[in-house]
Parts: C-alpha cells; structure tokens; sequence
C-alpha cells in the first residue's frame, strides 16, 4: 500500500505544475481561450515535457505511461484549467498504437502530429456512425459530436458500427463545424460521409478499455479542479471582509467550506482507485464508482465555490466561475453519474 | 500508487480472520447480526476471549500487554472484527482511560488498573457532559473540592454510557472554580462506583433502550491518589484523548458487513432502481472512505506521526455512512410486518441517530477541521 507517486511521477507532475504557473496562469489561459481555442505554443512545451509522447510504449519511442503515470499531470492540468485537447489526444494514440498502427507515432511523439479521440454523437451513448466494407476499403458514414480538439486534429479515431460490431477506424482530415464547449474548450462536429477509414484492431473491447481509461484521468483532472475550487474559496473565505470580519469566522459558510473539502478528499481517493485499476487492466465497477463520486463532488464543490464567492463568484473575470463551467462539463463527460449509477448495478 | 495490502498485511488479515472464524462464538455472531441486545455478560464473555488470546488491547505498549502490531496491523484487526460480527470492545478501559494512564499516569496508578482493565476485572465508563455542557465541555460544573488526603465530588454527568454496568468511571471535574481561564480549573479524575453518594440513572432513549445515564456525585469522597496528571490539567488530558487513536471512527468493517447484510435482506428492493441508486451512492461513498482512511493510514505509517485534525472526516462520514445503511435498512423492512427482526431493524435505525451526535457531534468535527486544517 503506497498513495505516493514514485519519483518519475512526482517529477513529472511537478515540470508541468513549474510550465502552467509560467506560461498558463489565468489571464494567458483567458488569451488562448478568446483566442484561436488552443495553444500551439503549449503544445510545443507538452512535446517537450515528454507528455505527448507519454502514453506510447517504450518500443515505440515514448514513456509507456498509465493512467497513474498520467494522473498529476492531469491534476496539474486541472488545477490550471487546461483547455489543450490533451485527454483526448492521448486516447485516441493509445488506440491507434493498441489499434496496430505504429507509422504515426513518431509525429506525435515530437507533437507535430494532433490526434482527436471521436466517439461521442447526439442523442444518447449509442454509436450509429456505420463502417461499410467493399473490396479492400472501409468507408464510414455519419456523424459525431463533441469531439474535443477535432478542428485541430491531424488524424481522428473514431468508433463506427461496422454490423453488429464496434470497430475502430483512423481517418484523415474530415469536415468539421468548430465550436467552444460550454468549458470553453475547442470541440468539433465530424460530419463523415463515405470517407475512408483505416480499421484498427481491438474491436469492443479496446474501445471499453480506451473510455475506462478517460473516465479514470477525467477523474484525476475534476480533483484537480475541485482542488482550485476549494482552495480559491478558503482564501476569499479568509480575506473577504463583511460586518467587520472575514466571512470565514461565520460558522455557516466554515461548515459549507469542511464539506466541500471532505468532498474533493473522498473525490481523489476514488481517482486513485479509478486510475490505478484502470492500470490492473480494467475494473468498470470501480471505475463507474469513481465517475459517481466525482460527477457528485464536481457538483457540490462548484455550486459550493461559486455561492460563498457571493456575487464575484458570477463574474467572468474570476476563476473560479470558470472552475463552475469545467466541472459542470466534467461531471458529464464520459457519462453523468446516472449513467454510471446504472453501469454500476449492472456488472 | 499502490492501493493493495502487500502479502504480510493479507497474511495478517487472514490470520486475524480464521482466528474470529474459530472463536467467536456462534451465539454472540448471531445477536449482532440479529441487532439483539448485548449483556455486559455478553461484551465482557468476548473481551475476556480476546484477552485470554493476548489481542484485546493492541495499541498498548507492549510490556503492558499490547501486540507491537503497526497502524496498519491495527487497523486490519478492528476491520476484521467489525466485519466479523464480533461485539464490540467497549473503549471506555482499554482505548480511552489506558491511553490516559499510559501517557499521564503514575507507575502506581498503572499498576493498579491497567492490568484489571485488561483482563476485563474493572468495566470502565467515562464522565464528561453534563446536563449544561455538552459541545461546551469546558464549561462543565461537577466540583471535585480537596479536603485533606481526598476530594469531595459534587454534581451531575449525563449521557453516561453503561455507567449501569461500571464498576469505575473516569470524570473531569472543576477543581478551581475561580480562574478566570476555565480550561485551567478542570481536572481528570477516577471515581470507584462504588463509593457512597453515587447514583445512577436510566435514561431511556427513543428506540426504549437503555444505554445511557444519569449520574448523579453528592458528597463523593475520592482519594487524592486517584488524580491523574496535575491539579488543573485535566483538559490536557481530555485534549489528549480527544486526538489518541481516532483511526477506527471510520468503522468500515462493520459498514461492510451492513452493506452486505443489507443487500441480502433488502433482495427485493434491489430490483428497484430508485431504491437501488441510493444504495449505490451510500457504497460509493464507503469505498470512497475506506481509501481516504488508508490514505491516512500510510502518511502515519511514513511520517510516523499522528493523524492530523482532518482525521475528524473519518467520524463525519463514517457516521454518515451507518446511518445511511441503517436508514434503507429501515425502509427495506416490510411496513406491515411486526416480526422480530423487522422490530429490531426499525430500532435500530432509531438507535443509530446517536453516532452523529456522541463523541463529538458531526457539526464539533466540522469545527475542528475548520480552525485547525483549513485555518479559519
């Protein structure tokens, strides 16, 4: 039993955390967002940083890393609230080399080569994007929603039905309707019709094992969110003055600031159990619980932020209400706690 | 990051759990499972079992009697105990008053009751609140008056848990009602009682059990020995017992097993899906805790250091969490059924409203965890 990240870990997380307090503090991440939606420069650094090559295997050029490997950075990333489509990027390399296909590996590594992870479309979590064969070639056709950092993608992964099958295709540039999340975040419709797509290996179960995966580092990242959260509002608890006081001494708001701490404390440890079996090689039980749980704490925390901030906590120009909009998302991504209540129950 | 127990600390459990497995007794396995009544014969029948095995009061040290297990050994024990089924240890002897002797007593004190207490001779119970202070334990009243070689004791305890079943109780007491600091006027005291001018009486709580008491000092003669630590430090002493040990307030074993039970009782209402999500939630949130208490478990473990103030959330949810399962036990019974254990299952869910309150209440820990981790 050990809670600490070993020392590549630690030093990782703390290169980026040195990289955000740089170059991503809040105003430079408000450039970007008002922006072009990303950063080509912090891309750039990430290259650098090793983390665009983090979760490719060693035989392949990269680090090989997990989620437990990932898990600080994406608490960092967190914590800075990120708008870099990096989650998804690293999902859809992991499947592409999973997938079978090595030849792209080493653009994404030295990070002149984005990939996009697209699997999520409207209307529910069913996938209706089709794969038909004819000859040698795959052709896909439908739609896809949400994707985040599609507009910029090099390549998409995306998930298509292929009869009764779940299948894995890589596509070249597709047509895309940009537009901004309601987190602020660069996200794209994929509109395919007939293009082709390169199959890769790993069918259903590859696909399970890349959103257990997501699911476990969007996990990390809410805790390092609500971490944010908490943390900006014990300090405005501390300094904002009223009656003559800090608005801290007022017992009322003091409890509310216990609970959402225990909040975000129960929160990291089902992240910590979430990533570390998604490492074990999956256990989507654990892993539904920990989306409940932080889906839930995501709620409480930001709501909670948001409301002792009083009305700064409404305004743009804080962080915190920015902190309110990512966690919102984030308590839906890769299913709401609805979602993983009945995933729950059913394995 | 590894959350697994390493193949020492599985070897312990399972030691620790084929040992129960032979030696609890089916009897007392089943009035636990069945939420019957526990005799003092019943709790002392199991303390005297644990004893006689050399494993009823682990954290001491050893040359009192205690196992040198580590935090981690321990903490797998009452896991295990609680999962198990087992009565529970009553902490007023073995967890609260040995603590305070072993860290304040005299060797004569140490000699007298640590042993007694150990082999279950002398059942323990502890005299804090009082009718006026509850929350505000440092405003409490009962006056402990020197007079020659003794004190004499005056006034009121209440909430005195199984003081029916004591053969001694643990108090504070205001030794110097004239200081302007009140903290420094209080002092910690061992009452025999036995001793003339003690009274005790029920008080019987909504479920119509009787737990807890009134406990009533007129003119109480204790000998001047029976002070532990100084004149005037008994909030020391009661602050340090407040912060001894808190590691099991949790009590995740025995949510487990409530968890399980309630899943097999409740068969049916698990076909319901809102009935269900509850359920979920409250396991969530269990599993949540059991890892937030590991996580505590392996900084004392690395630091060596005790558990700081945010251990508090420990008690906060752990309450939270039995009163959560007992909650949908309760509405899992059939409403018009009256059998035995339908009757037992509705008590209980009255019984258990105490664990938020006692032992410092929920809205005390929030306190704490405020003004000492988060500064406010």
């Amino acid at each position: 039993m050990n809670f600490d990240y070993n020392e590549e870990q630690q030093l990782l997380a703390d290169s980026v955390r040195r990289y955000l307090s740089d170059k991503y503090q809040f105003e430079q991440r408000q450039k970007i967002v008002r922006g072009e939606g990303w950063s080509a420069d912090a891309w750039t650094q990430f290259a650098q940083l090793g983390l665009t090559g983090l979760p490719v295997s060693a035989e392949q050029g990269g680090f090989g890393g997990g989620a437990v490997d990932l898990m600080g950075v994406m608490e960092a990333f967190g914590e800075a609230l990120v708008v870099e489509p990096y989650l998804s990027h690293v999902m859809a390399t992991r499947a592409v080399e999973r997938g079978g296909s090595t030849d792209l590996l080493p653009g994404v590594i030295d990070g002149s080569i984005k990939l996009a992870w697209a699997h999520t479309e409207k209307g529910g979590n069913a996938v209706r994007m089709s794969a038909k064969h004819s000859g040698n070639r795959w052709t896909l056709e439908g739609e896809k929603a949400g994707v985040i950092g599609a507009p910029i993608a090099d390549r998409l992964v995306v998930t298509a039905r292929a009869g009764e099958a779940l299948e894995l295709f890589l596509v070249d540039k597709a047509e895309v309707r940009s537009y901004r999340t309601m987190d602020e975040r660069l996200a794209g419709e994929v509109v395919l019709r007939g293009v082709a797509g390169q199959p890769l290996k790993g069918g259903r179960a590859l696909i399970d094992e890349m959103l257990d995966f997501g699911t476990a580092l969007v996990c990390a990242e809410g805790v390092g969110v609500m971490k944010f959260a908490c943390d900006t509002t014990l300090e405005y608890l501390k300094t904002r003055k009223q009656f003559g006081v800090p608005i801290g001494a007022f017992q009322a708001l003091q409890h509310r600031m216990v609970d959402m701490f225990i909040s975000l404390e129960q929160a990291r440890s089902m992240a910590c159990l979430a990533c570390s079996r998604a490492d074990a090689g999956g256990d989507g039980r654990s892993i539904s619980a920990a989306k409940i749980k932080i889906a839930d704490a995501a709620r409480h925390v930001s709501q909670e932020s948001v409301q002792l901030h009083g009305g700064m906590g409404m305004s743009e120009e804080l962080k915190v209400s920015h902190a309110f909009r990512r966690l919102t998302v984030l308590a839906r991504e890769f299913g709401d706690a609805d979602f993983h209540l009945a995933r729950f129950a059913a394995a | 990051m590894d959350l697994n127990y390493s193949p020492d600390e599985l070897a312990f459990r399972d030691e620790v759990r084929g040992w129960l497995r032979a030696n609890l007794p089916q009897d007392l396995r089943e009035k636990v499972e069945n939420y019957a009544h526990l005799s003092k014969d019943d709790l002392m029948r199991w303390h005297r079992t644990l004893a006689k095995k050399g494993w009823v009061a682990p954290a001491w040290p050893k040359e009192w009697g205690g196992t040198g297990w580590n935090v981690v050994q321990r903490y797998l024990f009452e896991e295990e105990l609680g999962y198990a089924g087992a009565p529970p240890i009553i902490p007023f002897g073995v967890t609260m008053c040995a603590a305070v002797l072993l860290r304040f007593g005299t060797e004569a004190q140490k000699k007298r009751f640590l042993p007694r207490i150990y082999n279950g001779d002398d059942f323990w119970c502890q005299g804090y609140s009082e009718p006026g202070s509850g929350s505000d334990l440092a405003s409490l009243k009962t006056k402990a008056v020197p007079q020659g070689d003794h004190y004499v004791v005056n006034g009121q305890k209440i909430w005195t848990t199984l003081a029916h079943y004591a053969d001694w109780i643990f108090c504070l007491v205001r030794t110097d009602p004239t200081l302007e600091k009140r903290q420094e006027g209080i002092s910690f005291l061992l009452i025999d009682m036995k001793t003339p001018g003690i009274t005790v009486r029920p008080l019987i709580l909504m479920d119509g059990g009787h737990e807890v008491n009134e406990v009533f000092f007129d003119d109480v003669k204790v000998p001047a020995e029976n002070l532990v630590h100084e004149a005037g430090k008994g909030w020391t002493v009661a602050k340090y017992l407040l912060g001894h040990e808190r590691m099991n307030t949790g009590r995740i074993g025995e949510s487990k097993r409530q968890l399980a039970r309630l899943k097999q009782y409740a068969a049916r209402m698990m076909q319901e899906q809102r009935w269900r999500d509850r359920l979920t939630r409250v396991e969530v949130e269990l599993t949540a805790l059991e890892i937030t208490n590991l996580r505590f478990l392996d900084r004392m473990r690395r630091t060596g250091q005790p558990p700081g103030a945010d251990v508090s959330m420990l008690k906060i949810k752990g309450t939270e969490i039995q009163q959560g399962l007992t909650e949908l036990m309760m509405e899992a019974t059939d409403p018009a059924a009256s059998d035995e254990l339908s009757v037992a299952v509705r008590k209980r869910y009255l019984s258990m409203r105490k664990t938020t309150i006692y032992a410092g209440s929920n809205e005390i820990q929030r306190n704490i965890i405020a003004k000492m981790t988060l500064g406010l």
